[in-house]
């Protein structure tokens, strides 16, 4: 049966009308004493209802910063410009803004700390964080935090946000639902802890789940629990999911289609087959044989070099130094755009072809 | 092959057992973080032990070097005459001799390293220490040093705020190499790093053992790293040694249901592969408060009544091949889809 629900949402690939979300030319900076810092330097994407975009990378690629741009929790020095457009579900959820029905909202020109972004916060958008003990508070009870959010987006009867609560637990596989409710943070287990966030994210039927390294800190076998939770829960609710993570195997295993990025920009966006199999930007092909591949064990390839620090940068491809393929004059001359390359595959290198 | 190498190091029944103490120190209750270990690593070989975080193997790494000292069991281990010598019943002169020939490297390269020494001061240190080296002859060898991880020698006075990831991970490295060890403990030395990087520094380990004929211990809990880097792999589960095995026969053909479920619980990077996955309930037991019988058999979908009652033993399945498991004759068990 899940399956089946998921050959539906997956059909209709091309297309704005199951775009839940677009992202154009998304810049987050960051002005520091040392000069403007670009974590995020015009990014594009498009979230397709029901299906997962996988955004991988290097620490300090920008990928963090990207999805809380999405929920406009970026720190108070950074700058956001460009556009988020949001397409809702339900337009009832959103507080305080009138605009026509099937018109975006435009998340980047929205007050950052208004009414609306905090109806959409956790409504229409919810998020998965990395290490769920940072993210609960020690102090109060699974139950109360997961109602909290319900009580805030769907109903202000105690008693029908307890029970939603008690049905999200036992969706996400908590055992003991009912005990949990009362329990701490601490009393958890790191696996139990991270069912509770997804629970909490998803008990306001979010439109799209932004998960960032959701499974870093698990155990494999854990993660393996959490993973296959979160395609469960995708493919029955048809929620759209961004994936972050750095690990290319997870890549694989989750995502519909994959955003590499590199510096604060996107260097290869395309389905999911075609990056492991026909990766066209020199990055992603380094970075997919530099994997200690379960299949080979002879000499990994590694990239020279390391990541350049994301100040000051000189003009053109910001994988210049590290590039195989760099020619001087023509990969340091101006901005390398993003093309198209073939049908959905996007590639910001101009030698794609020799690849 | 391997068979005519000799054995560098033997573990035989290794314990550490931390006691938790209350008030007026009576015991509350113990961990037993290692648990009865048997494993040997052969000359110019690499074992990579591999297991989920709480397992113990950091404290089996630690408890080799007699940084955290064993409860029980024996560490034999081959000096530079070819006589096995156990670590644990030495005094702590002689000890110190033998930690010239066992070295450590570990997992996280920002907090490793003091901020306050120039990488001559951390490199040098355990030449000094042993009153190998001074003055100038001191620093001829951090630069040799410096040069055989691939650093820039000039770079001698640096401090290790001023190098990357990376590069950090690489002075450990050299100031491991220092007293020309002959054993190195890997603790999670990639662990910290992006692919990328892993896979520079990885290369620099395998290219360091061809040349100086090094023995690694390399523990990781990501088993791509350790498939790519051992020779013969150990399988940890709770404080115990579940499987050990040489890496080919352990990933085709695990004998012991944890193995199993941990090969397949790894994501491949091959979206054309998703594979059906045995996915384990629950967790991995608390080590303070241990099921019975075989830690494992609360999530092993073959337990029977004697997982429940008995510790499996210990017992040798084929060549070079051990496991602790009272049903792995009757199982068929499935290797990583290669």
């Amino acid at each position: 049966m899940t399956v089946r629900a998921r050959e539906e949402f997956v059909k209709p690939a091309s297309g704005r009308e199951d775009a839940v979300m677009e992202v154009k030319n998304l810049k987050v900076h960051f002005q520091l004493d040392e000069g403007l810092l670009k974590a995020v330097d015009g990014v594009d994407l498009t979230i397709r209802r029901g299906r997962t975009l996988g955004i991988v990378g290097e620490s300090g690629c920008g990928k963090s910063v990207t999805s809380q741009a999405l929920l406009r929790i970026v720190p108070a020095s950074g700058k956001v410009e460009g556009e988020i457009l949001l397409y809702p579900s339900d337009r009832s959820k959103i507080d305080g803004i009138d605009i026509p029905d099937g018109d975006p909202v435009d998340l980047v020109g929205l007050d950052g700390k208004g009414r609306t972004i905090r109806s959409i916060r956790g409504g229409e958008i919810a998020m998965i964080f990395q290490e769920p003990m940072k993210a609960f508070s020690p102090i109060h009870t699974i139950g109360d935090q997961i109602m909290e959010a319900i009580l805030l987006h769907k109903t202000a009867n105690r008693k029908e946000a307890y029970d939603i609560a008690l049905e999200t637990l036992r969706k996400v596989g908590m055992s003991n639902p009912e005990q949990r409710m009362d329990e701490y943070p601490h009393q958890l287990s790191g696996g139990m802890r991270q069912r509770a966030m997804i629970a909490m994210a998803l008990s306001c039927e979010p439109s799209i789940l932004i998960a960032d390294e959701p499974t870093t800190a698990l155990d494999v076998t854990v993660q393996a629990q959490v993973l296959q939770l979160i395609n469960e829960l995708r493919d029955h609710t048809g929620t759209s999911v961004i994936f972050i993570t750095h690990d290319l195997g997870v890549i694989a295993e989750m995502s519909d289609e994959v955003a590499v990025m590199y510096l604060g920009k996107v260097v290869e966006y395309t389905d999911v087959d075609t990056l492991f199999y026909g990766p066209k930007h020199p990055y992603t092909k380094a970075l997919l044989n530099s994997i200690p591949s379960v299949a080979r064990r002879d000499r990994l390839e590694s990239i020279e070099g390391t990541v350049p620090f994301p100040m000051n940068l000189p003009p053109g491809c910001g994988f210049y130094s590290r590039c195989p393929l760099a020619e001087d004059g023509v990969c340091n001359a101006g901005d390398i755009p993003l093309r198209e390359i073939a049908r959905g595959h996007r590639v910001r290198c101009v030698k794609a072809e020799q690849v | 092959m391997s068979e005519a190498k000799q054995i560098i190091l033997e573990v035989t029944g290794m314990k550490n057992i931390s006691r938790s103490k209350r008030f007026f120190k009576r015991t509350a209750g113990s961990v037993k973080a290692v648990d009865d270990v048997h494993f040997y690593i052969r000359e110019g070989e690499t074992f990579g032990l591999v297991g989920e975080s709480g397992c113990g193997k950091t404290t089996l790494g630690r408890c080799i070097l007699r940084a955290i000292e064993p409860s029980d069991g024996k560490t034999h281990f081959r000096d530079r005459t070819g006589n096995m010598v156990d670590l644990n019943t030495l005094d702590s002169r002689r000890l110190r001799a033998f930690r010239r020939d066992i070295q450590l490297i570990f997992q996280d390269p920002y907090s490793s390293l003091n901020p306050r020494m120039t990488v001559l001061g951390i490199v040098g240190e355990p030449l000094v220490c042993n009153k190998l080296a001074g003055g100038e002859k001191l620093k001829e060898r951090v630069r040799e040093l410096m040069e055989m991880v691939g650093l820039d020698s000039r770079h001698l006075e640096r401090y290790p705020h001023a190098f990357s990831g990376g590069q950090r991970q690489r002075i450990g490295i050299a100031r491991a190499l220092a007293t020309n060890p002959r054993f190195i403990v890997c603790d999670e030395a990639v662990s910290a790093l992006d692919v990328s990087v892993q896979a520079q520094i990885l290369n620099l380990l395998q290219d360091l053992q061809r040349k100086l004929g090094l023995s690694y211990l390399f523990i990781s809990h990501d088993l791509g790293v350790i498939q790519h880097i051992s020779d013969r792999v150990g399988v940890m589960y709770v404080g115990r040694m579940v499987e050990t095995a040489r890496t080919g026969q352990l990933f085709a053909r695990p004998r012991h249901p944890y193995t199993e479920a941990l090969l397949s619980a790894k994501p491949l990077p091959d979206p054309r592969r998703k594979a059906e996955r045995i996915i384990l309930s629950g967790e991995v037991a608390n080590p303070a408060n241990p099921p019975s019988g075989c830690y494992f058999h609360p999530r092993c979908p073959y337990a029977t009544d004697i997982c429940r009652m008995e510790k499996p033993p210990w017992r040798a399945v084929g060549d070079d091949h051990y496991v602790a498991c009272h049903r792995t004759d009757e199982l068929e068990l499935q290797g990583a889809a290669i």
